[in-house]
């Protein structure tokens, strides 16, 4: 009896782990289906770049049969990773600061992309948030990425600028925490990119930070020097620089490189 | 026995033992430390208001459905804390079944305060001290409360004078094990109270948070929280591992 309910329940747990892996076997790996170049990139990717690095990925695999396994998080969760020898063939980092903390590590840096900072708001913007003014407003939940993470410090030299002082609810370890935190309705206010926004769905709006408020980020990208694929890891870092891999960008809502 | 020790070596071994106590007194590492004292031992006070009488239902009282309560009750030992976040959130958040009302009615939101990180600490660790109390009050000798009763005492006297310094070791190991699973509590706290530094940044979310920029930090904090554990299971050692 007991036995026979111990077996019941162990094939549960295992039935229900094998659909998650079904399921979410195509979320951060895409699969290369010609065997002619049989090596594998792990890319360290800023959590901004989901979206489009998921896409760049599955194109890239397409082109040349490199499988991609993608790894995004925080920038300076990843550029931490890498120092402890963690296996990155590529980091793309959402500002120069993480991608110097690694460059003994890496390869010289190329800009591929910029961003730029928005006000995420629930849809409908039920709170009247317009600007950065507002987010000083005691009653306004606001939440902001750490000082620590790349558009936690950019927030606050857009906050800076506009001479603004913020006191955020919580200090978030990545752009894509901020905006579900929003999303959830536990939060007002955030700060991101506006590329999150456009990645955010309709939930989600964004409200526009006039220009001589806003800051520009800038996304270096870099191969490692301990890779084991070298060939493919700089075949992926041309890739995002050449034109197909600027288009994606581009869609995605992401500026070229600054030209100054 | 190599591979639970090694990493315990590890993180000895790259201790900065001659700066450890300027590591330990930065403003942050004070903040956290209090915080995680706070929270955890507001944890173990709301374990023991809610568990301890949750404890006597599970042994003393005869109901359909009781093995049920009591699989529910360990549930959160064994989900894995994320998800306890996230059904934290959608439970008690500004939007969440309970939360929403909790809102509207009393302008009460738990999320991002120190209330919140109490809650996400008591939800993981209160089972610890159901299930020890639970077991104590099952493996006493319930004579002496009939015996107490027939010389007249009363209920409350009874559970004061004769229950509960019987099975006080089954609750002093409950409390020491809610505690030092309230003080290491990552997961549930990050997700549903969010981090800020002096509010809902504990010192498991600080070691976190200081590994991606001050490792030195996070080693010292971490070595604290090693500390703790191991000052608990010794305690505890004649419990579980009775010498001879």
């Amino acid at each position: 009896m007991l036995r026979s309910r111990i077996r019941v329940a162990a094939a549960l747990a295992v039935a229900a782990l094998v659909l998650a892996a079904c399921g979410g076997s195509d979320d951060n790996t895409s699969s290369g289906g010609s065997s002619a170049s049989p090596a594998e990139i792990k890319v360290f990717a800023a959590a901004s770049l989901t979206a489009a690095f998921t896409k760049i990925g599955e194109d890239f695999t397409a082109a040349n049969g490199t499988k991609v396994t993608l790894n995004f998080a925080g920038s300076q969760a990843l550029a931490t990773q890498i120092q402890q020898a963690a296996p990155a063939d590529v980091f793309a980092s959402a500002d120069i600061t993480n991608m110097d903390k690694v460059k003994d590590l890496a390869g010289p840096p190329q800009i591929f992309a910029s961003n730029q900072l928005q006000i995420v708001v629930e849809k409908g913007n039920p709170k009247g948030v317009k600007g950065l003014d507002d987010l000083a407003n005691p009653d306004l939940k606001v939440v902001l990425a750490a000082p620590d993470v790349p558009v936690g410090k950019y927030s606050q030299q857009a906050l800076e600028k506009a001479g603004v002082t913020v006191k955020p609810v919580s200090q978030e370890q990545d752009v894509k925490a901020v905006v579900s935190k929003v999303l959830l309705g536990e939060a007002d206010a955030g700060i991101v990119y506006t590329t999150d926004v456009a990645a955010g769905g309709d939930k989600v709006e964004g409200v526009d930070i006039p220009e001589d408020q806003n800051v520009v980020a800038t996304y270096p990208i870099a191969t490692v020097k301990a890779s084991k694929a070298p060939d493919q890891a700089q075949a992926f870092m041309d890739y995002v620089l050449s034109d197909q891999g600027q288009q994606v960008l581009k869609s995605y809502g992401f500026g070229p490189p600054p030209t100054s | 026995m190599g591979f639970l020790a090694v990493p315990l070596l590890g993180l000895l071994n790259q201790t900065p033992w001659g700066h450890l106590l300027a590591e330990l007194t930065t403003p942050i590492a004070l903040q956290a430390l209090r915080l995680s004292l706070v929270c955890s031992l507001g944890a173990v006070a709301v374990s023991l208001l809610l568990g301890v009488p949750l404890a006597f239902v599970l042994a003393r009282v005869e109901f359909p459905g009781r093995n049920f309560v009591r699989a529910l009750t360990t549930l959160s030992m064994v989900l894995p804390p994320v998800v306890g976040g996230v059904a934290l959130l959608l439970a008690f958040g500004r939007r969440g079944l309970v939360g929403r009302w909790l809102d509207e009615a009393f302008g009460i939101t738990l999320p991002f305060t120190t209330a919140g990180a109490i809650l996400a600490e008591a939800f993981v660790a209160m089972p610890f001290l159901v299930i020890s109390t639970e077991a104590g009050l099952r493996a006493m000798d319930r004579r002496y409360e009939d015996a107490a009763a027939t010389l007249g005492a009363g209920r409350w006297l009874t559970f004061r004078r004769v229950t509960l310094p019987l099975i006080a070791p089954s609750l002093g190991a409950g409390v020491a094990l809610c505690w030092a699973r309230a003080l290491g509590e990552f997961g549930a706290t990050i997700t549903f109270a969010g981090n800020l530094p002096g509010v809902t940044q504990t010192m498991p979310l600080a070691v976190y948070i200081a590994l991606e920029t001050d490792l030195q930090a996070a080693i010292a904090l971490s070595l604290v929280l090693l500390v703790v554990s191991l000052a608990v299971l010794i305690s505890l050692r004649d419990r579980w591992f009775p010498t001879a």
